[in-house]
């Protein structure tokens, strides 16, 4: 036998090895491409890839910010069968923060404000234009990541403001970024089954996402996963990122999002670890445009967070000071981390943490 | 570089040829995860073929926590005369094993401190009734350094211990007080336990008189790695002997409340664990299971190690008391254990302490 192995023999499953070869060479993958790597059970094939692209791209360095995270209201219009955050205006544990509740939650010195929060039928928009501007005022260093393309959709449909002069007006007010929430699964099967047919759907979400970039507004994007959606439709999702990261450029950043069972129980259990390790590690090969895919603890668990830093994710998100949506949805992590736990987190999977502010400029390298 | 030192354990392995040091090394400091994960789970099926992952229906009670060996790592313990110290009666561990058998072990693993205050008759009583009055729960008592105490208290030698424990019913040992088997490690964390032999003498022994046995493993604390391989060429060199180990069980030092916490604060994390798991799986080839803790390091830290080389989900832990002084709690069930398991992608199989199968779900 010989000792000198190629190294395509290390693939349990064998239709890994030609999407490999292409890994490498730094081609595109295909659909059918993902398919197959949402199929194999090589789990370790999928890591060495994944691994691979995220060292190419950003060596041994993991990213993380310091932020707060912010809900105006949870009133919302919406009846999304995924959520436990929503509520109706005047049912109980319905909250309305002022701008001043607002400003008193995002202390000194706070990196990054993560803003999002229901439909709410009765805010107008320039109540949320007021708030960014009150904000960039009172915390000149906090960069502010705020509205989720759903939320600027909404305003269209209640206040007939149209996305390009609202993030117009917000950026003016002093919004630096967005992040990627709303974006739920692409699939018009399951907005009609989980009944958020009401929210801005796949083609709105992804020209709100065009409209930003245009404006120099980087963006972040999420898909959720593991509920009712197929392996497909988790293709399809990722695949309409990429061509919308090919024609606008601005996302920084793929964040998969495990749904939590909460009390909305569209599946009996949360998606098992490996699930959250290998949809991770796909995102990272099909999403050859991205900067980051990240590795959100706040849902899948500081312990699997940790190990996805193996399975293509640069990113662990933050410290995120009391998250609320899916803490409401029963999550068992913390509400908030410490950044000596943010630091463990990383460090333990081998990896060098680097502190980072909204728009992924560096702080510090934790060495 | 790294490919080839790679190809080179994966050749080895392939062929059934006995890793060394500086593989071990390699494994435990330099190998990407996914590789160490990728090679142990390969040598995991060769041994065991199927995909079915084992547990055990059992639980952890202990009979005093009163010790005189004053380990730094240890929450659990009071010296004697301490106002938290206590030692129950045989009866009252006949209730706690009453209380385990009631719901379904078959396994009660009891340990408990170096309590020079209980003769040799309380310990053999214990064994003697439990047999006797709850036919379908294995006696899985009492770590090396328990009947080290045993042997001193008594006057009687060591292996004159075993054998009276094998005549009171007694067939296996759980693998605790191993630690790490390094004179080094063990002189700083444990000096008043002894050294590596202290532990390996009982196991081989009771390998000798027909005893089974777990080899475990406690890292995360003033180890190397070359303590590491220390341990393993110690349990693989007295595996080779009698094949008296079932199983080898590793897991995270956790500090709360211990003398060293004053100088380790936290507990290694998952990818310590797997990379544990998993080089352990390829150094130890001459051990047929590996187990994984749903319990030492969260659930689904638990369910990924099975694909990091482990065959075993461990026990239920009906009680368990030892971590707990460390402020460190998890709980699960039976049906909890196997839709773990289910999900992490295995069948699931009640075991015996023995390992042998049950029931597959």
């Amino acid at each position: 036998m010989p000792t000198a192995v190629t190294a395509s023999s290390r693939f349990r499953d064998a239709r890994l090895v030609p999407i490999w070869d292409r890994v490498r060479a730094g081609e595109r993958l295909t659909r059918e491409d993902g398919l197959t790597l949402f199929a194999t059970d090589d789990l370790h094939g999928l890591g060495r890839m994944a691994d691979h692209v995220k060292s190419r791209r950003h060596g041994d360095h993991v990213f993380f910010v310091l932020n707060r995270y912010v809900n105006p209201t949870n009133v919302c219009v919406l009846s999304c069968s995924f959520c436990d955050f929503a509520r109706k205006p005047g049912e109980a544990g319905a909250f309305e923060n002022s701008i001043e509740d607002v400003l008193e939650m995002i202390k000194p010195g706070t990196r990054e404000a993560h803003i999002v929060g229901g439909h709410h039928p009765d805010w107008p928009f320039e109540y949320f234009e007021r708030m960014i501007a009150a904000i960039h005022a009172a915390r000149p260093e906090t960069q502010i990541k705020a509205f989720t393309a759903a939320e600027v959709d909404y305003w269209w449909r209640r206040w007939k403001i149209e996305p390009r002069e609202a993030l117009t007006r917000l950026k003016a007010a002093g919004l630096h970024s967005m992040p990627g929430g709303g974006a739920e699964i692409f699939s018009k099967r399951l907005a009609k089954l989980l009944r958020y047919t009401g929210k801005a759907d796949a083609d709105r979400w992804l020209e709100i996402h065009g409209i930003a970039h245009g404006l120099g507004i980087h963006t972040n994007a999420t898909m959720l996963y593991g509920h009712l959606e197929t392996l497909e439709e988790r293709v399809d999702h990722l695949l309409r990122l990429r061509e919308q990261q090919d024609r606008s450029g601005g996302f920084l950043t793929f964040i998969p999002l495990a749904y939590q069972v909460g009390t909305t129980k569209l599946v009996p259990r949360q998606t098992p670890p490996t699930d959250d390790l290998r949809t991770i590690a796909v995102s990272r090969l099909l999403l050859d445009n991205f900067p980051h895919v990240e590795a959100y603890w706040v849902m899948i668990g500081e312990e699997t967070a940790s190990l996805a830093l193996h399975f293509g994710a640069s990113d662990v998100n933050g410290t995120l000071e009391d998250e609320k949506i899916a803490h409401m949805a029963l999550a068992e992590s913390p509400a908030g981390l410490a950044r000596e736990q943010i630091l463990r987190m990383i460090r333990d999977a081998g990896k060098v943490p680097v502190e980072r502010d909204a728009l992924y400029n560096v702080v510090k390298v934790w060495s | 570089m790294e490919l080839t030192r790679l190809d080179e354990i994966r050749a080895k392995a392939e062929g059934g040829k006995r890793l060394e040091r500086a593989d071990g090394r390699w494994l435990l400091t330099e190998a990407p995860l996914v590789e160490v994960g990728a090679l142990a789970q390969q040598a995991r099926f060769r041994r065991i073929p199927e995909r079915r992952v084992t547990f055990v229906i059992d639980s952890n009670p202990n009979y005093t926590n009163v010790c005189i060996t004053d380990c730094q790592f240890c929450a659990f313990y009071r010296k004697p005369g301490d106002p938290e110290a206590w030692t129950l009666t045989v009866e009252q561990v006949l209730e706690k094993v009453e209380f385990a058998a009631g719901k379904g072990a078959t396994t009660v693993l009891l340990q408990g401190g170096h309590n020079p205050a209980l003769p040799l008759d309380y310990y053999l009583d214990i064994v003697r009734e439990t047999r006797r009055r709850f036919p379908q729960v294995t006696p899985h008592f009492f770590t090396a350094s328990e009947i080290q105490t045993m042997a001193e208290v008594s006057g009687l030698s060591m292996p004159d211990v075993l054998r009276r424990l094998r005549e009171a019913g007694q067939d296996t040992l759980p693998g605790g007080g191993a630690e790490v088997l390094s004179a080094r490690v063990r002189k700083r964390i444990e000096p008043k336990k002894g050294g590596p032999r202290a532990w390996l003498d009982v196991h081989q022994e009771a390998h000798r008189q027909g005893f089974r046995s777990t080899a475990t493993m406690m890292y995360g604390h003033v180890e190397e790695p070359d303590d590491i391989i220390d341990h393993w060429e110690a349990i693989r060199d007295l595996q080779d002997e009698h094949r008296g180990f079932t199983a080898f069980v590793p897991w995270s030092f956790k500090p709360g409340n211990t003398l060293l916490e004053k100088w380790i604060k936290t507990y290694k994390g998952p990818s310590t664990y797997l990379r544990m798991l998993a080089a352990s799986r390829l150094y130890l080839d001459n051990f047929d299971h590996v187990q994984a803790s749903w319990f030492s390091e969260g659930k689904r830290a638990g369910q990924v190690a099975l694909s990091w080389g482990a065959d075993d989900f461990g026990g239920t832990l009906f009680e368990e008391n030892v971590h707990a002084a460390a402020d460190y709690v998890n709980k699960t069930t039976v049906d909890e254990i196997i839709t773990l398991i289910r999900d992490a992608g295995f069948t699931p199989a009640q075991r015996t302490t023995e390992y042998q199968i049950l029931r597959e779900y």
